[in-house]
C-alpha cells in the first residue's frame, strides 16, 4: 500500500486562541516495501500527520491516500473502510507499554486479533500470538505472566506486537526506541527490520528523534518542520545537508560529524553515513594514501 | 476533544476581575449569593442581576463562555420550575389558569430559575477568572483560622491543587489511551450499555496504573525536595490586598445594600415607575 499526501494540513483547537496549526500543507509520499523515517522537531507535525494515517484524525484540508483508501472523501462508504483500515495500518503509540492492560501478555497481545479477527478459532488465536510473540523475539515462557511484571524493553516488545497481531501491511511507530537503553534500540530496530525483510510487514514507519538509528536503519527520510517537509530522500541525501539539519536543531548521525571533521583537514571521502559504510571508506582512504 | 472538557474553564485576560486577590473573590461570591437569597422581589434580583452583568463586563470574558456554564444546569433549573409550577399551592386571591397552574405559581417558578441562573453565572465568573492555583491558594488563606485547631488546611490545599493539576494530565492520557485501542481495533460506540462498559476496561486499567505510577513518581519528586508542608514554609506568590479590592467590595456592599432597600420599599419603586410612565 502506498501512501500519498497532498498539501495535508491541520489545525487543532481551530475556534479558540489557543489554536495551533499542526500540519502546514506535508506533501510526501510513502513507497511500498521501504523502511521510512520521519526526524522532526517537537512540534513539527510528525505525530499528527502520523495520526492521519488510519483515520484517528479526520482529513481537514488537502488529501491522503493509503492504498486505495481516499481519507479525504467524507462518504459514507469511506468511514465504513475505517476498521479496514485500521487493520491495514497498524499504530504503535509513544510509550506504547502504557496501553497494556490485561492480566496476562496472552490476553492482552490476542486483545488485538479477537478486534479484527472475530471469527477466527481458538487455534488459530493461539497461533497467531505465539508466532507474533516469537517475531518480537519473546519466548513461549512469557505468555502466562502479567504485563505488569516484564521490564521496560520487554513491554514494548509485548505492546509492538500487540498490533502487528493484527496483521497490519503498514507498521507506523511513534518513537518506538524513546527511553530504551543503546543496546534495547539497537535490537529493537533491527527486529523491525527483520519484520519488513521477511514480509510480515510490508511497510514500516518510523518516528524518531535518534538520527544514528535512523540512518542504519531507513531506506528513505522526510525532515518535518513547522508542519511541512523540508528535506526527503534517502538517508544520504538528507544527512549531507549537515547545516540544514543544524539549522533545524536536528543534527546528523556521528558519522555525518565526523565526516564535516575530516574535510575540514582535507579528506574527503563518499559515504552513505551507516557506521559500517564510513569505516570502510575511512579504511580504503587510509589504504590509498598508504 | 477529551481535554477540553477540564474542570474550571479558566479564561486568560488582565481584566479588573482577574487581578483581584482571590480571596476577596470567593468572599464577594459568597456575599453576593447571600444577595440573590435576600432578594425577594423582581426588582431587588433585577439589582443583583445589573450587579453581575457588570462584573461580566469588567472581567473581559465573553458573555459566551459565561452563558456555556447554564448549559450544564439547564435540565435542572427547568425541573425544578415544573415542579414549582405543579406543587404550588394557592392562596386566596390567586389567579387560576388550567389544571394545577396558577398565574402565581408561574411567577414564583419564573423567579427561581432566574435565581438559580443568576448563582450559576455568578460562579462561573469566579472560575472563569480565577486559575485553580490562585483559587487552592485563596481557600487555603481563608480557612487557616482552622489550623488553630489542628485541621490541616496547608495538605488539604495542596490536595487540591494536585487533584485539580492532574484532570487536564490524565484527559489528555485518557485520549492516548483511547487512541492505542481504537488502534487496536477496540470499538467504543457500538453495541448495548454492558458492551460498552466492557470496551473500557482496556482504557481504565491503563488509566489507573499510570495516574498510580504519576503520583508515586509525584510523591518520590517532593521527598527528593525534601517538601514538607512545615509552618516555615513561605510563599512563592503572596496574596496582597490593593486598591482594587477595596473598590470591589465597595461596590458589593452598595449593590447589596440596594438589594436589601428594594425589598423594604419595593411598592413605593413600583408606584414611583407607575407614576412616571402615567
Amino acid at each position: 500500500m502506498r501512501i500519498v499526501a497532498e498539501n495535508l494540513s491541520f489545525t487543532y483547537n481551530k475556534k479558540s486562541k489557543f489554536k495551533v496549526d499542526a500540519l502546514a500543507g506535508v506533501t510526501l509520499t510513502i513507497e511500498e516495501d521501504s523502511f521510512f523515517g520521519i526526524i522532526g522537531h517537537t512540534g513539527s507535525g510528525k505525530s499528527t500527520f502520523i495520526q492521519h494515517l488510519n483515520g484517528l484524525i479526520p482529513v481537514e484540508k488537502g488529501s491522503l491516500t493509503v492504498g486505495d483508501i481516499n481519507l479525504a472523501d467524507k462518504s459514507k462508504i469511506v468511514k465504513k473502510r475505517y476498521k479496514e483500515l485500521r487493520s491495514k495500518v497498524g499504530m504503535v503509540f509513544q510509550y506504547p507499554e502504557y496501553q497494556l492492560f490485561a492480566e496476562t501478555v496472552y490476553e492482552d497481545v490476542a486483545f488485538g486479533f479477537r478486534n479484527f479477527f472475530p471469527d477466527a478459532s481458538k487455534e488459530e488465536e493461539k497461533k497467531a500470538v505465539f508466532q507474533t510473540l516469537a517475531l518480537m523475539g519473546l519466548g513461549a515462557e512469557y505468555i502466562n505472566q502479567s504485563p505488569l511484571d516484564l521490564s521496560g524493553g520487554q513491554k514494548r516488545r509485548v505492546a509492538i506486537a500487540g498490533v502487528l497481531v493484527t496483521k497490519p501491511e503498514i507498521l507506523v511507530l511513534d518513537e518506538p526506541v524513546a527511553g530504551l537503553d543503546p543496546v534495547g534500540k539497537n535490537e529493537l530496530m533491527k527486529t523491525l527490520r527483520v519484520l519488513l525483510d521477511n514480509g510480515v510487514v510490508k511497510t514500516v514507519i518510523v518516528v524518531s528523534h535518534d538520527m544514528d538509528e535512523v540512518c542504519e536503519n531507513c531506506d528513505s527520510v522526510a525532515v518535518f518542520s513547522e508542519g511541512r517537509v523540508v528535506l526527503s530522500g534517502s538517508p544520504k541525501e538528507v544527512f549531507k545537508n549537515s547545516k540544514e539539519m543544524s539549522e533545524l536543531r536536528l543534527g546528523v548521525p556521528v558519522t555525518g560529524y565526523l565526516k564535516d571533521e575530516l574535510s575540514k583537514m582535507g579528506v574527503e571521502i563518499d559515504v552513505d553515513f551507516t557506521r559500517d559504510d564510513f569505516v570502510e571508506k575511512v579504511v580504503e582512504y587510509y589504504k590509498n594514501i598508504k | 476533544m477529551l481535554s477540553e472538557v477540564t474542570f474550571g474553564q479558566y479564561y486568560p485576560s488582565k481584566s479588573f476581575v482577574h487581578r483581584l486577590d482571590p480571596r476577596v473573590k470567593i468572599l464577594l461570591l459568597i456575599a453576593y449569593i447571600v444577595m440573590i437569597f435576600t432578594a425577594q422581589n423582581f426588582l431587588g434580583l433585577i439589582a443583583s442581576l445589573l450587579f453581575l452583568s457588570l462584573t461580566i463586563i469588567f472581567s473581559g470574558v465573553p458573555i459566551g463562555s459565561v452563558l456555556k456554564s447554564i448549559k450544564a444546569i439547564l435540565f435542572l433549573v427547568i425541573f425544578t420550575a415544573i415542579l414549582n409550577i405543579l406543587f404550588y399551592s394557592p392562596k386566596q386571591g390567586d389567579t387560576h389558569l388550567f389544571w394545577v397552574v396558577y398565574v402565581e405559581g408561574l411567577i414564583s417558578a419564573g423567579f427561581l430559575a432566574l435565581r438559580l441562573i443568576s448563582l450559576v453565572m455568578g460562579s462561573s465568573i469566579l472560575t472563569l477568572t480565577t486559575t485553580p492555583v490562585s483559587l487552592t491558594d485563596g481557600i487555603e488563606s481563608l480557612l487557616s483560622p482552622l489550623k488553630l485547631v489542628k485541621f490541616p488546611v496547608h495538605d488539604l490545599a495542596l490536595i487540591m491543587s494536585i487533584a485539580l493539576r492532574s484532570i487536564p494530565t490524565l484527559a489528555n492520557e485518557t485520549e492516548r489511551i483511547i487512541n492505542a485501542q481504537k488502534a487496536r481495533g477496540a470499538d467504543f460506540d457500538s453495541g448495548n450499555i454492558i458492551k460498552k462498559a466492557k470496551a473500557l476496561v482496556p482504557v481504565l486499567i491503563p488509566l489507573l496504573i499510570s495516574a498510580f505510577r504519576r503520583g508515586d513518581e509525584l510523591g518520590d519528586a517532593m521527598d527528593a525536595r525534601c517538601y514538607s508542608g512545615s509552618k516555615v514554609r513561605t510563599k512563592y506568590k503572596k496574596l496582597t490586598l490593593s486598591v482594587r479590592d477595596l473598590i470591589a467590595f465597595l461596590v458589593t456592599v452598595v449593590a447589596f445594600a440596594g438589594v436589601i432597600l428594594l425589598n423594604i420599599y419595593e411598592l413605593n419603586v413600583l408606584a414611583y415607575f407607575a407614576k412616571i410612565w402615567g
